[in-house]
């Protein structure tokens, strides 16, 4: 089945400060397909540990919010770009435990845990892409 | 520079969070609270998190930190009112906060301190017992 | 008259209808099958649609489906079989294919336009099928939604501590419904401690045990303490034998030593009173 995009807009994420509004943003595209307070509250908490990996590791970069529909199902879509160095080995990066920076290294594997789908793509020196979709009822 | 204030009552402090966090007013909140137990010798901490609706892996670090730098100086934290969404997705991101006191709400959460206290005090006195 | 071969079929919509329930009486439809004012609405919708254009790209024929699916998709929920669903338009083309049988003599041009008719109503079987099929996965996931709900009633059993019953398989979504409901129930009543029974549970797996765990887990969080309690005999040793461990957590053999814990932990005694003589 293929998932169809209804709505979309995108915003530039280069400051800390940018974080609270953009957390807002996806809340209000949760609230609008009537996703329960626990799934918008996982949402925002995975949207908001890639967008401190996105300001930390990329210098900041570009998120595209989505509301996005499957057959029946109904969802919000983040997608978060940035142009940094990029993940040399996404496998141990997505183990649980592993961590480069000052964290506690429950970033992506964790964030992976809170949605129903998570894709990551990156390339060294090109940047990393990462996408995370949480349905309404998943 | 965004701060959250720190109520003083007594021996305890009372950290009522009414915004949503970002990480450097996180960090802020950190050295505020440990510099402010630090001047008024404080015994406890309550940190009030019922309107807080989100904490994710770097505020939940923050909240650990804050436990095991006041428990250093000799002041318990209890954190109180998380909502029961922000608990399940601690829990689902692998963050139990382990050393962080909760309770349901301020006044649970004050009576916790206090029977703390209670309970330390009679340590202490236990303790000179020994030594005499 | 050339382009347009199925637009005399207006002319004939009186016997037209009566050859359709003639056909879906015979086709053995249970009563009610034909239901004469959305059958009529229907028909001359259908029909009008054909007098405008027999194209079936048009919109003329949107008003058409759009009724159609309704009247299928209700159909679903009220429990028609597919059989009869699908009858239903079969035998429409069917009682027009007869009428223009006897309109038109010329065989090539009759080929044709049943062609047509083919062509427009087997499209509109198709979608009538999957509104049939709408109407019942509407009716599954209400009942999905109700199941769930009625399998969590939150007891209070005194001032500060609650109870929750679990009945059946705990999955992921299940056991997110669960420790929702359980924590917001500790929230509006301000309980200290919660009691899980699993004594309703047919099988507890490495999979369960972590949801268990989970709950206690986010339990805690909150400031409140968990129990769980109707532990069988048989789930022990699974726990044991699957190497699970559930040292952490405050397990309990029955319900009233559950609570009986929890009395003790509030600092409650329960006492028998003694028998007053007169």
């Amino acid at each position: 089945m293929t998932t169809i995009t209804n709505n979309k807009e995108e915003s530039l994420i280069v400051r800390e400060q940018d974080v609270v509004p953009l957390r807002n943003r996806v809340k209000e595209y949760g609230v609008k397909i009537g996703m329960s307070i626990l799934n918008q509250t996982k949402l925002i908490t995975a949207t908001s540990e890639l967008v401190r990996n996105l300001l930390k590791y990329g210098g900041g970069g570009k998120v595209i919010i989505e509301s996005v529909s499957k057959g029946r199902e109904n969802g919000v879509r983040v997608t978060f770009i940035d142009k940094g160095p990029g993940i040399a080995d996404i496998e141990l990066a997505m183990k649980d435990g592993y961590s480069t920076g000052k964290s506690l290294g429950l970033g992506l594997p964790g964030t992976k845990r809170l949605v129903n789908e998570f894709d990551i793509k990156s390339e060294l020196g090109n940047g990393t892409t990462v996408t995370i979709t949480k349905w309404k009822n998943g | 520079m965004e701060r959250i204030p720190i109520l003083k009552m007594g021996d305890f402090l009372l950290v009522t969070i009414q915004v949503d966090l970002y990480d450097q007013l996180a960090e802020n909140l950190e050295s505020d609270l440990i510099n402010t137990i630090s001047k008024h010798s404080s015994k406890g901490v309550l940190i009030d998190i019922s309107a807080v609706s989100i904490i994710d892996s770097f505020m939940g670090r923050i909240l650990g930190n804050i436990a095991v730098m006041s428990k250093i100086l000799d002041a318990q934290t209890v954190v109180v009112g998380m909502q029961p969404a922000v608990a399940i997705t601690l829990v689902e991101l692998g963050l139990s906060l382990n050393g962080v006191l909760s309770a349901l709400n301020v006044e649970r959460g004050m009576d916790l301190l206090r029977s703390r206290m209670h309970t330390s005090d009679n340590e202490e006195l236990e303790y000179d017992d020994d030594n005499e | 008259m050339q382009n347009n071969l199925l637009g005399v079929l207006k002319e004939h919509e009186n016997k037209l209808l009566a050859i359709w329930s003639q056909i879906l009486l015979e086709s053995g439809s249970g009563d009610g099958a034909m239901e004469e004012e959305e059958s009529k609405e229907f028909a001359s919708l259908f029909l009008n649609a054909l007098a405008k254009s027999d194209d079936n790209d048009t919109h003329e024929f949107e008003k058409v489906q759009d009724l159609i699916v309704g009247i299928s998709s209700s159909r679903g929920k009220r429990g028609f079989s597919p059989r009869e669903n699908a009858q239903y338009l079969i035998s429409f083309k069917e009682a027009c294919s007869k009428i223009l049988s006897e309109l038109i003599t010329d065989p090539a041009t009759l080929y044709d336009a049943n062609l047509k008719l083919n062509a427009i109503l087997d499209d509109m079987t198709i979608m009538t099928f999957e509104a049939f099929m709408r109407g019942r996965e509407d009716i599954i996931s209400r009942q999905v939604d109700e199941i769930s709900e009625i399998s969590t009633p939150v007891i209070t059993v005194w001032e500060g501590i609650v109870a929750l019953p679990i009945i059946g398989t705990l999955d992921s979504s299940r056991t997110q419904v669960v420790m929702e409901s359980l924590l917001q129930q500790i929230v509006d009543t301000g309980s200290s401690i919660a009691i899980l029974d699993i004594s309703g549970v047919p099988a507890v797996d490495s999979l369960v045990a972590q949801h268990l765990i989970k709950t206690v887990s986010a339990t805690r969080l909150m400031g409140a303490e968990c129990i769980i309690s109707g532990i069988r005999p048989e789930i022990a040793q699974t726990v044991v034998h699957l190497g699970i461990d559930l040292s952490g957590i405050t397990t309990k053999a029955s319900l009233a030593s559950a609570l009986q814990t929890a009395f003790d932990m509030l600092q409650l005694a329960v006492v028998k009173r003694k028998k007053i003589v007169e």
